[in-house]
């Protein structure tokens, strides 16, 4: 579904991106792990097409989008959930959502998708009203993962979604990236640093270092791995 | 109700206001005959003036505090409920058309009821009324803070003063030209600064008034330099030349309807798809761009509309003063039409018209303190935006209820 070939993506003179290269298939959850600075955000950010890399190819469904503004990759099906959230603040949560589906002009599709959402987090929906800046940290990153389910992608990216999190809402929240992936057949680019939440419900999984993938594996092995249980799993 | 304490501070307040006002207002010195007049009189006008006001402005605010801690359900002068009575007339159409209605009949009587100055001097309020709306686009509503929003107000005058000085053509022509060419300037004043934001943005946009207004005066085979273009017709009525009286009106009536069509315009803008993409860009632009909202063309149209407005007005201004010269797109009127917005209320419309209405017709009528008049002004200034910081009536913008069903969520 998304070909990564060999990517090498710039922040000014420093370079960010080493040549990765990667594939997801689709109806997958991919992960993304590795340290703070090895590149996991920019790579999101080059698939978004905000940060565009300097040289090398990113093909989704066997069209180069490497080229294309952010805009138009959305309107392709590949969402993004920004590192942080990003949430609109003065927003309501009701708005919020709308400005998910903003490319989309189907009316009963968006109240079906927003219905959705709801039953998806059944306190966003007793939030609706309140502004989206008045909600608590998970309920944030619920919302900003409700907003990009809005614009329906095909496939969904999620940067470091447990971030700042109590346990018990990590949990909820990667169940419910589970649900999404089982029942939108939505697939889902995940990157985390809580390697050992991610890779036991990802498929398969990427270890990055310096801009560079070190490991690539599936998830199960790399569980195992005793590389990755020493630098990330903390075992 | 006050206590010592506050006296004191108050107290300490009025010597600082002594001291500091010292050199200014107590000594005299007479340079031709080389002596000094000692005012003393003035410096305890001063002490027991700022003492007063000191004094006063303590009692306002704990007034204020114990209000806010008694009772929450007390009647507010001002509010219905917990909503101010403004926002409240605002969502009931049951009292705002009547309201609205009767204000227009107002602003039709204008020029009956009072004379012709007066009619002029409503005249400049109205058209900073629209000036406020259009950079209300930009500020208030994408978040892009324009100082130099007056270019394109410059862009609109001589865009007529030009074209009928070189081409003859008439008022009604160049209103939609001067349009055009203020939101093409718009455009091209947005391409640079697409990547700023904050006090960069500021200080680009700020350059770039400057620039527009050098040019003009210095370019002297183009603009005619500092001495302007003079001569420049009055709109006609059907072709016909109207006398001075009657010309006034009619540019009067003319601005009023324009108001009309602005606050009608932005506020559909506000509430259409490109109004919500404006106001989530000023929330979070990398929110924005993960949503799919295009960057460059909302901020573009932002511009490009914000300017529209400012080109109809300087076509309007040129034709009402029949003369323009550089002078008159100092950075002051950016300023002062900044002020219409943030005083009046960012994004409130309702607002940016009480603010332009207040912040333009209070110095005329303050000229009868003339000495004093950019002293109360700049007092009331600030006073304002120590009391209303978000501005004289504050943007609520418009959500939707949703009623509860027995079914349980639905809407």
């Amino acid at each position: 579904m998304l070909e990564l070939k060999s990517i090498h993506t710039f922040y000014g003179n420093i370079q960010a991106l080493k040549g990765i290269s990667l594939k997801i298939h689709e109806g997958e959850i991919i992960t993304l792990i590795g340290a703070n600075g090895a590149g996991k955000s920019t790579t999101l950010m080059s698939i978004s097409g905000i940060a565009k890399p300097r040289t090398g190819e990113i093909l989704f469904h066997d069209q180069p989008i490497h080229d294309k503004s952010p805009d138009e990759i959305v309107n392709m099906g590949i969402c993004q959930v920004p590192e942080g959230r990003h949430i609109f603040p003065q927003l309501t949560v009701q708005e919020n959502l709308d400005m998910g589906a903003f490319l989309r002009s189907d009316k009963a599709g968006i109240k079906s998708d927003m219905d959705y959402v709801y039953s998806l987090f059944p306190i966003l929906a007793t939030r609706r009203n309140q502004p989206g800046g008045t909600l608590s940290g998970g309920e944030q990153q619920m919302l900003a993962m409700s907003r990009a389910l809005m614009a329906r992608p095909k496939l969904l990216l999620l940067d470091e979604p447990s971030m700042g999190l109590a346990p018990l809402i990590i949990k909820q929240i990667f169940e419910i990236i589970k649900k999404i992936n089982k029942e939108q057949n939505t697939t889902i680019f995940l990157v985390e640093q809580n390697a050992n939440q991610a890779l036991q419900i990802a498929n398969r999984g990427y270890v990055i270092e310096n801009g560079k993938v070190s490991m690539h594996d599936s998830a199960e092995k790399l569980l195992t791995n005793p590389n990755v249980q020493k630098a990330y799993l903390g075992i | 109700m006050i206590s010592l304490e506050e006296f004191k501070r108050s107290f300490k307040v009025a010597l600082w206001f002594m001291f500091l006002t010292f050199p200014l207002l107590v000594i005299k010195v007479n340079p031709i005959e080389r002596t000094v007049l000692w005012k003393w009189e003035n410096m305890a006008f001063v002490g027991i003036g700022a003492f007063i006001l000191s004094v006063l402005i303590r009692a306002f605010f704990i007034q204020k505090e114990r209000s806010r801690n008694s009772s929450k359900n007390k009647r507010r002068f001002g509010y219905i409920g917990d909503e101010p009575l403004v926002q409240f007339i605002l969502r009931e159409p049951k009292y705002l058309y009547p309201l609205s209605g009767g204000v227009l009949i107002f602003a039709l009587l204008f020029p009956a009821l009072f004379d012709t100055y007066q009619t002029n001097i409503m005249t400049t309020a109205l058209m900073y009324v629209v000036l406020g709306l259009g950079l209300n686009i930009v500020v208030g509503l994408a978040g892009l803070l324009d100082l130099g929003y007056v270019a394109f107000y410059l862009v609109g005058a001589y865009s007529y003063a030009l074209l009928n000085y070189h081409f003859d053509i008439g008022f009604w022509m160049a209103l939609p030209i001067g349009a055009m060419l203020a939101a093409l300037f718009g455009i091209v004043l947005g391409f640079p600064v697409l990547r700023l934001r904050g006090d960069y943005l500021a200080i680009v946009t700020l350059g770039f008034g400057e620039i527009i207004r050098l040019v003009m005066e210095n370019w002297n085979a183009f603009s005619h330099g500092p001495s302007g273009i003079s001569n420049i017709p009055r709109p006609g009525f059907f072709g016909m030349d109207l006398s001075l009286d009657s010309a006034i009106l009619y540019i009067y009536y003319l601005v009023v309807a324009l108001v009309i069509i602005t606050i009608f315009v932005v506020n559909r803008l506000q509430d259409s798809r490109l109004g919500r993409a404006w106001i989530a860009l000023r929330e979070d632009e990398i929110a924005c761009q993960a949503m799919g909202i295009d960057k460059t063309k909302t901020k573009l149209t932002a511009f490009a509309l914000g300017a529209t407005w400012a080109g109809l007005v300087g076509v309007i201004f040129a034709a009402k003063t029949t003369f323009i010269n550089p002078a008159s797109f100092t950075f002051l009127e950016s300023a002062i039409i900044l002020s219409i917005v943030v005083l009046g209320g960012m994004g409130s419309i309702l607002g940016v018209i009480f603010g332009a209405l207040v912040l333009i017709l209070l110095p005329e009528y303050l000229r009868v303190f003339s000495e004093y008049r950019m002293l109360a002004f700049g007092g009331i200034l600030v006073v304002m935006m120590v009391f209303r910081p978000q501005g004289l009536i504050a943007n609520v913008r418009r959500t939707y209820q949703f009623k509860k069903s027995t079914k349980g969520g639905d809407s």
